[in-house]
């Protein structure tokens, strides 16, 4: 009994940080792309714009609720908390340091991969409930190329697991002590790569946004969505992609490893997950969105046959470094 | 034990999301009119509802992915215990992912991967 009641306290404190580090990443992506742009970006509330995002949560959660006339009630008020809950589990499975964690599950990086890819449900059902013609045509979008996607996701995911020999998440960790793998001879640098744009594609991202592309769909699936519920959809979609960007650390940046005592573990780790996240940030501001079948081609054609090829090479370069009949 | 935590978390999710969507139905205005609930359209009369109907491309690459992704559910155990396997390992997967190749290059071949 006290040991379930250990876990949702230990579940509610990793929830609460990750509800502050989203609503705050927020902020620092608006304040990031600003800065590219040369402007400031949130300003007026509190000093340098540090109160910007409880404003928002604040005026969110006074919003009117409008249900469209049309929309599958049901589906339409249950999407944005199917779509959150997968945002919010992929944290648990995240070992923050040695032994701090919600749960370390020895298939970690696999309930991780298999939870995070639930997103397309709650994302379906936003689209499918609203009955709106731009929502659907987005949601049948957004499950498209999030399945095209998952499987390079997948493929470049098992590079490390190949590497540490392990699942559990802690265990590849671990295994970067000496190297992170990012540093790993020409393997390294490409799964990293091939990480980052399969990351990009799955957390719709420019240049792969086609499912909310302003111009035609105005705002994709959550279009008839207002108040409390849009923030729920929009949370959602910053911790899933906060999440990936703390496993893209983990996989290839040496997670916790860093200089100085050992108690700085989590900051280094959370700072090289926010470098993830800036780097994602970068490329969104710096291309431009490309066609639906350009996106099927470099999915199929390029990215799976490759990250595919990656993976023997890999296999290839484990079985010589580990000596015949090891 | 760790699927307990899994649990709680998951049910704290839960909890935290239902009563965020609760305290608006206390708080927020509620004023209703025909022209708020019409689904959104660019301002326009909406023409037609949304239908299911749609191009038979979604559905051939959902079937794709359906048959990559159970071929990777025998590339995880085996990723994980590679190095107990040796070469017997690399041999005895490299010839299952050349078999799936072969199938991935005749989809290719038969024009399956062009959306047109």
């Amino acid at each position: 009994m006290t040991d379930a009641v250990d876990a949702f306290v230990a579940g509610f404190i990793v929830l609460s940080a990750v509800v502050g580090v989203v609503t705050y990443v927020t902020l620092l992506e608006r304040k990031f792309a600003a800065r590219m742009q040369s402007r400031i970006g949130p300003y007026r509330v509190g000093p340098h714009g540090l109160l910007q995002p409880i404003a928002d949560a604040l005026k969110l959660l006074m919003k009117e609720d409008i249900v469209p006339r049309l929309a599958d009630r049901v589906v339409y008020n249950l999407a944005p908390i199917v779509f959150l809950i997968p945002g919010m589990l992929i944290f648990a499975t995240i070992p923050f340091a040695p032994g701090l964690g919600v749960a370390d599950l020895n298939i970690g990086i696999l309930f991780f991969l298999a939870v995070s890819a639930m997103e397309i449900v709650g994302l379906f059902m936003a689209g499918w409930g609203s009955n709106n013609k731009y929502a659907l045509l987005s949601a049948m979008r957004a499950v498209n190329q999030i399945i095209s996607y998952d499987l390079p996701f997948i493929f470049t995911a098992l590079v490390p697991v190949l590497l540490a020999g392990s699942l559990r998440l802690s265990d590849i960790a671990t295994a970067q002590a000496g190297l992170w793998f990012v540093f790993y001879p020409v393997i390294g640098q490409l799964a990293f790569a091939a990480f980052i744009i399969t990351t990009l594609a799955a957390e719709n991202r420019v240049p792969f946004d086609i499912l909310e592309a302003e111009s035609e769909l105005v705002a994709g699936f959550r279009v008839e969505y207002s108040g409390m519920k849009f923030a729920l959809i929009q949370l959602g979609e910053y911790a899933h992609m906060v999440g990936t960007s703390f496993l893209g650390a983990l996989l290839f940046l040496g997670a916790w490893a860093g200089p100085g005592p050992a108690w700085l573990g989590p900051v280094w780790f959370l700072l090289k997950a926010m470098g993830v996240f800036l780097l994602v940030t970068w490329v969104r501001w710096s291309f431009v969105r490309i066609r639906v079948d350009q996106i099927l081609a470099i999915s199929w054609k390029l990215l799976l046959p490759l990250s595919l090829l990656l993976l023997m090479a890999t296999a290839l370069v484990v079985v010589l470094r580990s000596g015949p009949g090891v | 034990m760790e699927y307990v935590s899994l649990l709680m978390v998951f049910a704290v999710a839960a909890g935290v999301a239902g009563a965020l969507m609760g305290i608006p139905l206390l708080i927020a205005p509620k004023r209703t009119s025909p022209a708020k609930q019409a689904p959104f359209e660019c301002g326009k009369d909406p023409v037609a509802v949304a239908e299911g109907r749609f191009a038979i491309k979604f559905s051939t690459i959902a079937i794709f992915f359906i048959i990559f992704d159970i071929e990777l559910l025998f590339v995880w155990p085996w990723a994980t215990i590679y190095r107990t396997l040796g070469w017997f390992g690399f041999v005895e997967m490299m010839v299952f992912l050349g078999v799936l190749m072969l199938g991935f290059l005749y989809i290719w071949k038969k024009r399956g991967l062009e959306w047109e």
